[in-house]
């Protein structure tokens, strides 16, 4: 369990983070969302007491992390897989790590099994694509078998094969009843990922919930219907309470009824459908409402 | 036992960490050793500086013996002003050479520094201190890795400069033993004032924490600089020369017998220069450990 209390971060008259009252349980992956800028990897970093906080407190399982003699087998974390010695190879960076934690050596070979770098384990750091050097610092996040861990943007430079492992992977640490803590800036990497959701903007918290409950703050879904009786469709849409309007290539965008229930209703009313789908943007759009006064280097802005 | 059971699996998560093992300095020095051997550009600096010290060393006594052999056999000369001239040779002055312990120097810095902006400057130090969080004990192991080093191979390259000079002027008997007292201070100075070096030159990384300006700012506090203070024409200068390790070095290898050496208006003695060169250890360790600690990571 990693406890956040007041953490408040300053970069000269910046506010990097502000005041963040945060508590992210065991057993379930939580994402950190944020977009770019937003506070983020200081909050990480806060965490790991690699930067000192102006104000407030975390905690990890009841204690600060900077108080430990050792931590890999209290926290593994990847902050930033470019974080590493690019001159050594992945074996000599592991032992080197391992040795320190007094962590028996045979892991180091584990872990490079266990992420796939059972064979580049021997070359230079320096000459690894960057999804390599995610895998990297995820083995070297897994060392100690930690009850916590880190993740910052793990899925960054991963191929959909990498994704899939890590997502699988995050979620088999949690259910082992780890607290696992991943920060992202794209809804779309964490909605298949996380269980919880933390959202912050600008520093401060935006939200703090299960993301089924954060789906539900932004507009409602929309669903897309194709029918070639559109007209009469429309009008018993419209009756049950929905707001119908037109989408592309003739199709109805509905927004105020699930699919099942168009589909129930078309049904009864005897009437065709030739499509119907659920938009599956709701937790993006929600992510991009809520963050969007909380942009900090938005395109096009006007200065 | 049931009881145990219970509150163990009301927080499962307290349950995995207990076993941890007490933690140990010398496993941080483990850790440091691995992080030094695993990159070749340490060794290949270090290596390079040995070789070429030996190698002037070496090189300059053996110059020495062609001149040697021609002023042992007319040791007294008349000089046409009169004046006259005995014949001394200086035993230490090209076997412990200035210009080859400078290079020692600089590859000590050179090592010292890049232990610290090795880590600072590619992020590696956070990946360091997410695993091992109190920060001065991994300051500590640094620095006891990096003057292990940088001592035993100053002293490898201390004692073949000296014997190997020695050996080479020994038929003349004109050679030091090294059970002399004055060999063995310049034999401790010469060795010595490298892990200073080295220490120096990681108070310059952990500051700065870029490769190439910790290296300049290094190598102009330990070579550059003491230049400006040159000279005897003012004591303060002179006070202010002898606190540099270079200058602490070489008051200290120098050998007290020649007469043709001039020690300067204002000289120092040799407890001076140990002084300096312990200050230099204190002032390096004590802030390479405050910055380290006060600063993000």
């Amino acid at each position: 369990m990693i406890e956040l209390t007041e953490l408040t971060k300053r970069y000269g008259d910046k506010t990097a983070v502000d005041h963040l009252t945060v508590t992210v349980r065991s057993g379930t992956v939580t994402g950190f969302l944020g977009p770019n800028g937003s506070g983020k990897s200081t909050t990480l970093r806060m965490i790991l007491g690699l930067n000192a906080p102006a104000s407030g407190a975390v905690t990890i399982d009841g204690r600060p992390f900077a108080a430990l003699p050792r931590g890999l087998r209290h926290v593994g974390a990847l902050l930033d897989a470019q974080d590493i010695h690019g001159g050594r190879s992945a074996v000599a960076h592991l032992k080197s790590l391992a040795v320190s934690n007094r962590i028996p050596l045979r892991r180091v070979g584990e872990v490079l099994e266990e992420v796939g770098l059972a064979e580049a384990g021997r070359k230079r750091i320096g000459g690894y694509s960057l999804g390599m050097k995610q895998r990297l610092g995820i083995a070297g996040a897994l060392l100690g078998d930690p009850p916590v861990l880190l993740f910052d943007e793990p899925l960054n430079g991963l191929d959909p094969e990498g994704v899939r492992w890590v997502r699988e992977m995050l979620q088999r640490l949690a259910r082992e009843g780890r607290t696992v803590f991943v920060s992202s800036h794209l809804m779309s990497e964490m909605e298949h990922t996380a269980e919880r959701l933390v959202v912050i903007g600008r520093g401060k918290l935006i939200a703090d919930e299960t993301v089924v409950d954060f789906a539900r703050r932004g507009s409602q879904a929309t669903v897309l219907v194709r029918a070639p009786e559109a007209d009469a469709l429309t009008a018993v849409l419209t009756a049950d309470g929905a707001s119908v309007g037109p989408a592309a290539d003739g199709g109805l965008s509905v927004v105020g009824l699930t699919a099942a229930r168009i589909g129930e209703l078309a049904w009864h009313n005897n009437i065709m459908l030739a499509e119907l789908a659920t938009q599956n943007a709701s937790l993006e759009k929600a992510f991009m409402e809520l963050t969007a006064d909380a942009v900090e280097y938005a395109a096009g802005e006007t200065r | 036992m049931s009881a145990l059971t219970s509150t163990t699996s009301t927080n499962p998560v307290y349950a995995r960490v207990p076993s941890e093992p007490r933690p140990r300095f010398r496993d941080l020095c483990r850790m440091e050793w691995i992080k030094v051997a695993s990159l070749r550009s340490t060794w290949l600096v270090l290596l390079a500086a040995a070789l070429a010290t030996v190698f002037i060393n070496l090189n300059g006594v053996h110059s020495d013996l062609q001149y040697l052999d021609r002023d042992l056999a007319h040791p007294v000369q008349t000089m046409p002003d009169g004046h006259v001239w005995h014949f001394v040779y200086d035993p230490l002055r090209r076997a412990l050479s200035e210009i080859a312990v400078q290079l020692m120097m600089l590859g000590g810095a050179a090592i010292g520094a890049l232990t610290m902006f090795g880590e600072f400057s590619t992020g590696q130090i956070r990946t360091t201190f997410a695993a091992v969080p109190r920060r001065d004990g991994v300051v500590a192991a640094k620095i006891t890795v990096l003057c292990a080093i940088t001592t035993t191979l100053a002293l490898v390259v201390t004692l073949i400069s000296f014997l190997g000079g020695q050996a080479m002027v020994a038929d003349r008997h004109v050679g030091l033993s090294i059970t002399d007292p004055d060999a063995q201070i310049a034999i401790a100075a010469y060795t010595l004032v490298v892990p200073v070096s080295a220490l120096i030159g990681m108070l310059f990384g952990a500051l700065i924490r870029n490769a190439t300006a910790s290296i300049v700012g290094v190598v102009a506090f330990l070579f550059l600089i003491p230049a400006f203070f040159g000279g005897d024409k003012y004591r303060w200068v002179a006070e202010i020369r002898h606190l540099f390790p270079g200058n602490a070095e070489s008051n200290l290898a120098e050998w007290p017998h020649n007469p043709y050496m001039d020690p300067g208006k204002w000289p120092t003695s040799h407890l001076h220069s140990w002084l300096v060169l312990a200050g230099w250890v204190v002032v390096s360790i004590g802030a390479a450990l405050f910055v380290v600690k006060k600063r993000d990571a």
